[in-house]
């Protein structure tokens, strides 16, 4: 069925339906990864976006359930150069277009998706929908703009728990507090691996209802929409930061950061993607990651990017922080430690889920920051 | 401080000839090295004993070596110009072996040369299979089973454990030559005899089979703050069993999910680590089994490789570039993107577009061969192509093949079925006859064990779906980033897409300010157009651009130097076909177009070009038809009052049998619609004219005709390559065969300058090809064939009224680059204001220059080590020297026969041979050989007195001949055919020879060379001097000739 994609500047590519036949909008956004749709479409931190994948065979070997992020698809709507159905890929568990429109997600094939992410590229992101050919352009467009804006969204309550979920309570590791702000899987996994006795807590939850649980460390996760949106969340971790260790990836890694008085502001389109190369600068190690973030922390003396290969220093309302990741790409800020209470962050994926192991190491990092703490 | 400056020179090796396994990828990666190097600052010194490669051109390095690539001649070099460095990463398997050999015998360190971009260590922890097996487990990852065996007895013993099918591999040998499956105890013994005699430490490895798994290979980068890239995966479709040089590949993978790909990325990274390769390019290539994720190491090549090569070419990441940066000293995060600009090359590649690569075969000229596909490599070229979705690259790849494959008709399903179960050249033409036979996917799987994804893509296109259909041509660039970032460098591909809603397709295509030329390449190498050709069309790129014009590439090679996109101004890989070549001479909208230096690729693009109202650029279209048609040609030839053999052409049997008659025999016969000298044979009789009819059913009265020429016994062939601008004409150079005319012009050893010609037949050489020049209305190059026949009459041969495969070769001889100053031609300029330093027609420039051919009968076991009319080399060398003995000398030692300088000769030759052979072992004896022979030539021999050790025929029992060829105890083989075909005594003697690496010479034209540069050899390893000097003082022997003699200079 022919379908259509429309952004809100009005530029219009066409296709056929591969998913469910429903519309959506949201915020169009690309991913330059070659593998790991599955992982992207449940990863919470893509509520709210239609997912174009810049790879143009999408579904090769089908979907699994240990390819999941968390237990729904969160992206809203998926654009692809060519959808592929393959129930009988080797271990696969289904097909990717079949089970796309089981869970209701509309997903838009025969694009050509290279024109529209250099549109995105020099445009920058944008709201936009996929539509049936049926519907008149007109009709779409005012579904476009009805959709909000990207910046100032609060997504966050979307994702998160209702009720607080502790896991393997008999774990013999530090018990580590989450604030469930959309988080994946493979995050859980990590901490889990090493021992952590793991909870999650609604975002909602206040410093106290946190420190209530006694926690050897709050874990700020990733999740989905703008953190200048959740100061509700920002007050609780301001609560917690100089108590007990505090570390956050992503979404987690911007709220700490304006928990301590830091600034956040909106990339032009953000990084998704696994081959973004970060630079450790404690080791000089150069890793490449996995990333996926639509804002970034601004640099000391509200730079946007950071010209030296230098552990430069914030003045944080809690002593001073220290950049301690660099991506090398547009040299934005990857990570930061803090120096006078123990805290650190980074804003790329180190669980991966999908993309390169490359930095799972930070999570031994975080384990042992947590002892020396403790 | 990133670049070294403790070093101040470096050596880099070359891979020398173009052979099976390896091919112009190096000329690719050196050329890009060299470069660097130069821009860094560093003087570089190169050994290459192949002319016909770009980075051999005297501005590439700082001192450039047309030496052989064995450790006596490079450590010459290295005395010579006391290098601080060798960089042996860019030479392939032979560079590598080198730098090993050098440090084992001390030279390395007694000259104090650092070994960079590789150490010792490093080369053979990856090099020797039980050492790697060994660094592999330590790292906690797997490989096949496998033991070492040293006899048929052992190896006996290590079948107990791995069992059949096994993986026979011969020790030390390049591309798993003289290796293969063993399937059955039969093959096992065959196999593994075979394996001992060809590897060269008399040793195998016999490996547990993985065959049916996934086979994958990543490119790995790492640094020295040990930072690690993985520049691209390739999947082979495939799998394992198929030497992944003979398999269709495909990057990126396909069918792993991310989970699975990132195990294998783990694994690469431990591999390299492990191995200790401290800076630059591997190639790791794995085995995986779909079902249970199991995966093992199958190898590791710690240097840039034929995969490295595509996967630069895939990804637009410029491996070798890098890697030569790496080992100065700078780290990946210091070098820029050269696409990007604005980000470091410590990143991984991302892609939105399908690579297929496809190989290409030449089992055709090699009768007694199989096709069948097995672990080691016998394809001679591929075609790489670029699509949108895989549908389309995998038509594209096949447009660029340039097949003629018939796929097979009306064969029953169950029968071709069972020929997919051994993969053979042609299995991809049976997988879709046998899909559209109603095979069933399921079906197809079971059978060849290709991955299902790529069965229903396949399906789907023997379902006839055109991936193409209904699309709108578009031109995407190709960015290393899918789009994130903006690409400053032009290199495009077209992919199938829907146009805006406007109707206009999305081009990336910028077009340029200046205007555009464009250069139609060569596409895949093959037997008979091969690497020379990539070479010209590079020199037509850089002169393009020094004219003002922007050069427009148009290529499908990967492996090639006209395929990177430094080379021109804007580089389209595409397929070589008429309707693809037009669609980019729409977007781009050139002033002219050359096809002039591709080979007959392009050559045959050109009517159509032409009636598509396309400028095309020098040597009008319909010289090329007046050259090729036979009538026309011999209408030609007749006019200007030359000589060609008598011939004549017949449409039946019949007629053939009545044609020869009037033409008289010996006949050299050939189809007309075969190019290449294809299905060419001599013919002495009725009977075998008759009989040749019969085998190749070439008249089969379904209208092909039938060419017979007379055919010139003892004949001096010779080859002239000349510049022509439409009123004038001058001489390259005159070169004059080694072997007589009968042996293909390229695989005949030739010299430069002619070495038994008169002045008196220079002088008719000279005016036949002003004459042919000038009445063809060439505007460029024109290659011309002659024989000089026993009469002293001068025969022409052919015209070719284009770049040959002769004009790297004479270039580098006489110090001219033929091709570029063909191309100023095409451009307007006049050879009458282009000052030439030729030497004069048939005088040399003051040294003697040797091209040898190479030929591939080691990959061919069962195939006839014969030379004939139809061309069988895949490359050729270069050998300089002062005098012709020297020169003729190196050129054998560069071209892996070295001659010997003692010990035992075997002479077997045809009657009208034996008076010159007994002469010949007469002189072989002089100079301290052995003299061995069979009945009658062992006869002749002793009536000259010479003392002759006369050994059994085959048929007179054990030991005979073959037995002391295999035992080792032959130095030197001079065999001339009998005549009487495959399975003879000759035949028998020439494969044992070549099993054995034992120099076999088959021509006593050759053999007479040989003898002299023994003599020659034994006075002394001769000495070495670089291209710049021999091109210096070759002008300085040109002016001071013109001053001597300025009457007789032309122009
Ligand atoms: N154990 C094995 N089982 C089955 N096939 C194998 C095995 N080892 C190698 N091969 C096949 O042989 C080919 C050549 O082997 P490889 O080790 O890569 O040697 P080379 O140095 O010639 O590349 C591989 O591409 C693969 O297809
Ligand atoms: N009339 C002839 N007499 C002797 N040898 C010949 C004759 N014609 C061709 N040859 C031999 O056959 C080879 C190939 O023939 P040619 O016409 O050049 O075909 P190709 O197009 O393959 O170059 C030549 O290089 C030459 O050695
Ligand atoms: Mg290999
Ligand atoms: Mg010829």
């Amino acid at each position: 069925m022919s379908t259509y994609l429309l952004l809100e500047d009005g530029t219009r590519f066409d296709g056929e339906s591969a998913g469910a036949d429903t519309f959506a909008t949201g915020e169009v956004v690309f991913n330059t990864a070659m593998s790991g749709y599955q992982e992207s479409v449940s990863d919470p931190s893509y509520r709210g976006q239609i997912i174009v994948f810049t790879y143009p065979l999408i579904g090769n070997y089908g979907v699994s359930r240990d390819a999941m992020e968390s237990d729904s698809v969160h992206a809203r709507a998926v654009v692809m150069r060519e959808g592929v159905n393959r129930e009988d890929a080797p271990g696969a568990e289904g097909g990717w277009l079949t089970w796309l429109s089981d869970c209701r997600v509309p997903a838009l094939s025969g694009i050509d998706t290279r024109a529209l992410v250099r549109h995105i590229r020099d445009k920058g992101a944008m709201r936009g929908g996929v539509f049936p050919g049926s519907m008149p352009e007109s009709e779409a467009m005012e579904r476009v703009m009805a959709e909000p804006e990207m910046a100032g969204a609060d997504l966050a309550r979307e994702v998160t728990p209702r009720e607080p979920l502790i896991l393997d309570p008999d774990n013999p590791g530090p018990r580590v507090v989450a604030l469930d702000t959309g988080i994946k899987d493979s995050i859980m996994a990590n901490l889990r691996q090493r021992g952590a006795r793991l909870e999650l807590h609604p975002c909602t939850a206040s410093a106290e209802d946190l420190l209530a649980r006694d926690p050897d460390a709050v874990f700020l996760a990733n999740g989905p929409g703008d953190p200048a949106a959740l100061d509700y969340v920002v007050d609780a971790v301001r609560g917690c930061v100089g108590k007990v260790p505090v570390f956050g990836i992503c979404l987690g890694h911007q709220l700490l950061c304006r928990a301590v008085g830091l600034e956040t502001f909106k990339l032009p389109f953000g990084h998704r993607g696994a081959n973004h190369p970060v630079k450790d600068l404690e080791t000089g190690r150069i890793d490449i990651t996995s990333q996926n973030h639509g804002f970034a922390v601004l640099g000391p003396s509200g730079a946007k990017t950071i010209d030296a290969d230098e552990p430069v220093r914030w003045e944080t309302d809690f002593g001073e922080a220290e950049l301690s990741q660099l991506n090398l790409y547009d040299r934005t800020v990857e990570g930061l430690v803090l120096r006078d209470v123990p805290g650190a962050t980074v804003q790329y994926h180190p669980e991966a889920g999908p993309g390169p192991h490359d930095a799972t190491h930070l999570f031994d990092r975080f384990m042992e920051m947590i002892r020396a703490a403790a | 401080m990133p670049r070294r400056d403790d070093l101040r020179r470096i050596l880099v090796l070359g891979s020398g000839p173009i052979v099976i396994g390896q091919a112009a990828e190096f000329d690719y990666s050196g050329a890009q090295a060299c470069k660097v190097l130069l821009e860094e600052g560093y003087e570089v010194v190169l050994v290459n004993s192949n002319p016909a490669t770009i980075m051999t051109d005297p501005e590439f390095a700082t001192a450039t070596y047309i030496e052989p690539l064995t450790p006596g001649s490079v450590a010459r070099v290295i005395e010579r110009e006391r290098p601080d460095a060798l960089l042996p990463t860019l030479g392939g398997g032979t560079a590598l072996d080198l730098a090993r050999a050098l440090s084992e015998d001390g030279t390395l360190e007694r000259f104090g040369v650092e070994l960079i971009g590789a150490n010792y260590e490093a080369i053979r922890r990856a090099e020797d299979r039980e050492l790697f097996r060994a660094t592999i487990e330590a790292a906690g990852l797997r490989v096949p089973r496998s033991g070492i065996a040293r006899s048929i007895a052992e190896a006996e013993h290590v079948l107990a454990d791995v069992g059949l099918p096994a993986i026979v591999r011969p020790g030390f040998t390049m591309g798993g030559r003289g290796g293969g499956i063993a399937r059955s105890e039969a093959e096992f013994h065959q196999i593994v005899g075979e394996g001992l005699a060809a590897s060269p430490i008399g040793q195998v490895l016999i490996e547990e089979s993985v065959i049916g798994w996934g086979e994958f290979e990543l490119e790995v980068m790492r640094d020295r703050n040990d930072n690690v890239v993985i520049v691209c995966s390739i999947e082979n479709i495939d799998p394992m069993g198929v030497h992944t040089g003979d398999s269709v590949t495909v990057a990126p993978q396909q069918t792993l999910t991310d989970k699975q790909y990132q195990a294998l990325r783990d694994q690469a990274i431990a591999v390299i680590r492990a191995v200790g390769v401290e800076t630059g390019g591997s190639n790791i290539q794995f085995a995986v089994n779909p079902e249970t994720d199991e995966i093992v190491v199958i190898e590791m090549n710690p240097r840039v490789s034929r995969s490295s090569a595509l996967a630069s070419k895939a990804t637009g990441f410029p491996i070798a570039k890098i890697a030569a940066r790496l080992a100065v000293g700078y780290a990946l995060e210091e070098i820029d993107n050269d696409i990007t600009k604005a980000t470091p090359a410590s990143f991984e590649p991302t892609i939105d577009y399908v690579v297929v690569k496809w190989p290409r075969f030449a089992f055709e000229k090699f009768p007694g061969t199989s096709g069948k596909l097995s672990t080691h490599m016998q394809s001679v070229g591929e075609a790489m192509s670029i699509g949108r979705t895989f549908k389309q690259a995998m038509v594209k790849a096949m447009r660029s093949r340039e097949l003629d494959v018939t796929p097979p008709t009306d064969v029953p399903l169950e029968e071709l079925l069972a020929r997919l179960e051994t993969p053979s050249h042609d299995r991809f033409e049976v997988l879709f006859a046998a899909l559209r036979a109603g095979a069933s996917e399921q079906e197809i799987h079971r059978r060849t064990h290709i991955d299902p994804w790529y069965v229903s893509e396949l399906a789907e296109l023997a379902a006839g779906v055109d991936p193409e259909d209904g699309l709108a041509r578009t031109f995407k660039s190709v960015d290393t980033c899918a789009a994130e970032f903006e690409a400053a460098t032009p290199y495009f591909y077209s992919g199938l897409e829907r146009p805006a809603p406007d109707g206009a397709a999305r081009h990336e295509v910028e077009p340029g300010e200046r205007p555009a030329v464009v250069i139609l390449g060569a596409g895949p190498n093959r037997i008979g157009q091969g690497i020379e050709f990539d070479y010209c069309c590079v020199h037509a790129a850089m002169t393009v651009r020094e004219s003002g014009r922007d050069a427009v590439m148009i290529n499908c090679n990967p492996e090639t130097v006209s395929t990177d996109y430094d080379t021109s101004d804007r580089l389209y890989f595409e397929p070589l076909t008429l309707e693809d070549v037009l669609g980019v001479i729409e977007v781009e909208q050139p002033e002219g177009v050359i096809v002039q230096f591709g080979g007959q690729t392009p050559l045959k693009l050109a009517k159509g070009l032409h009636d598509a109202g396309v400028p095309l650029l020098g040597t009008p279209v319909d010289s090329i038809d007046l050259a090729e048609d036979r009538a026309r040609f011999g209408a030609l030839i007749r006019e200007l009052e030359l000589k060609s053999p008598p011939y004549a052409t017949a449409e039946s049997a019949e007629g053939a049998l009545e044609a020869a008659e009037q033409v008289g025999y010996p006949l050299l016969v050939r189809p007309s619609y075969v190019l290449g000298g294809r299905a060419m044979e001599i013919c002495y009789s009725p009977e075998q004219l008759a009989d040749y009819l019969r085998r190749t059913g070439a008249a089969n009265g379904k209208g092909t005709t039938i060419y017979l020429d007379r055919f010139l016994e003892n004949a001096i062939e010779i080859d002239v390559d000349a510049l022509c601008d439409g009123d004038e004409v001058r001489i390259g150079a005159i070169m004059q065969h080694v072997e007589e005319a009968g042996v293909h012009s390229g695989d005949s050893a030739c010299v430069i300058p002619a070495m038994s010609l008169g002045p008196e037949m220079l002088r008719q050489v000279e005016h036949a090809t002003e004459q042919l020049a000038l009445r063809l209305g060439v505007v460029g190059l024109i290659n011309l064939q002659f024989a000089v026949h026993a009469d002293d009459e001068l025969y022409v041969i052919e015209a070719n009224p284009r770049a040959s495969r002769t004009v790297p070769f004479v270039s580098k001889a006489v110090g001219v680059p033929l091709a570029k100053v063909a191309c100023r031609l095409m451009l307007g300029e006049k050879l009458a204001d282009l000052d030439l330093a030729l030497p004069e027609p048939g005088r040399g420039p003051g040294h003697v220059s040797v091209k040898e051919a190479v030929l591939p009968f080691d990959r061919f076991p069962h195939a006839d080590a014969l030379l004939g009319p139809e061309m069988k080399s895949t490359g050729e060398v270069m050998g300089v020297a002062a005098d012709y003995p020297t020169a003729f000398g190196k050129a054998q030692a560069a071209a892996g026969a070295g001659l010997p300088i003692e010990g035992s000769v075997f002479i077997s030759v045809t009657d009208s041979d034996k008076p010159a052979a007994t002469q010949l072992a007469a002189s072989l004896h002089d100079l301290g050989f052995k003299v061995l022979a069979t009945g009658g030539t062992a006869q002749a021999i002793r009536r000259m007195g010479v003392p002759v050790e006369r050994i059994p025929k085959i048929s007179e029992g054990s030991p005979n001949v073959v037995d002391r060829i295999e035992s080792g105890d032959v130095a030197l083989v001079i065999n001339t055919p009998t005549g009487s075909g495959a399975r003879s005594d000759g035949y028998e003697i020439r494969r044992a020879a070549v099993a054995r690496g034992v120099p076999c010479i088959t021509t006593m034209t050759g053999a007479t060379a040989a003898q002299r540069a023994i003599r020659a050899l034994q006075l002394g390893e001769p000495a070495v001097r670089s291209l710049q000097e021999l091109h210096a003082s070759a002008r300085k022997h040109v002016a001071l000739r013109r001053e001597a003699a300025p009457a007789d200079v032309p122009g």
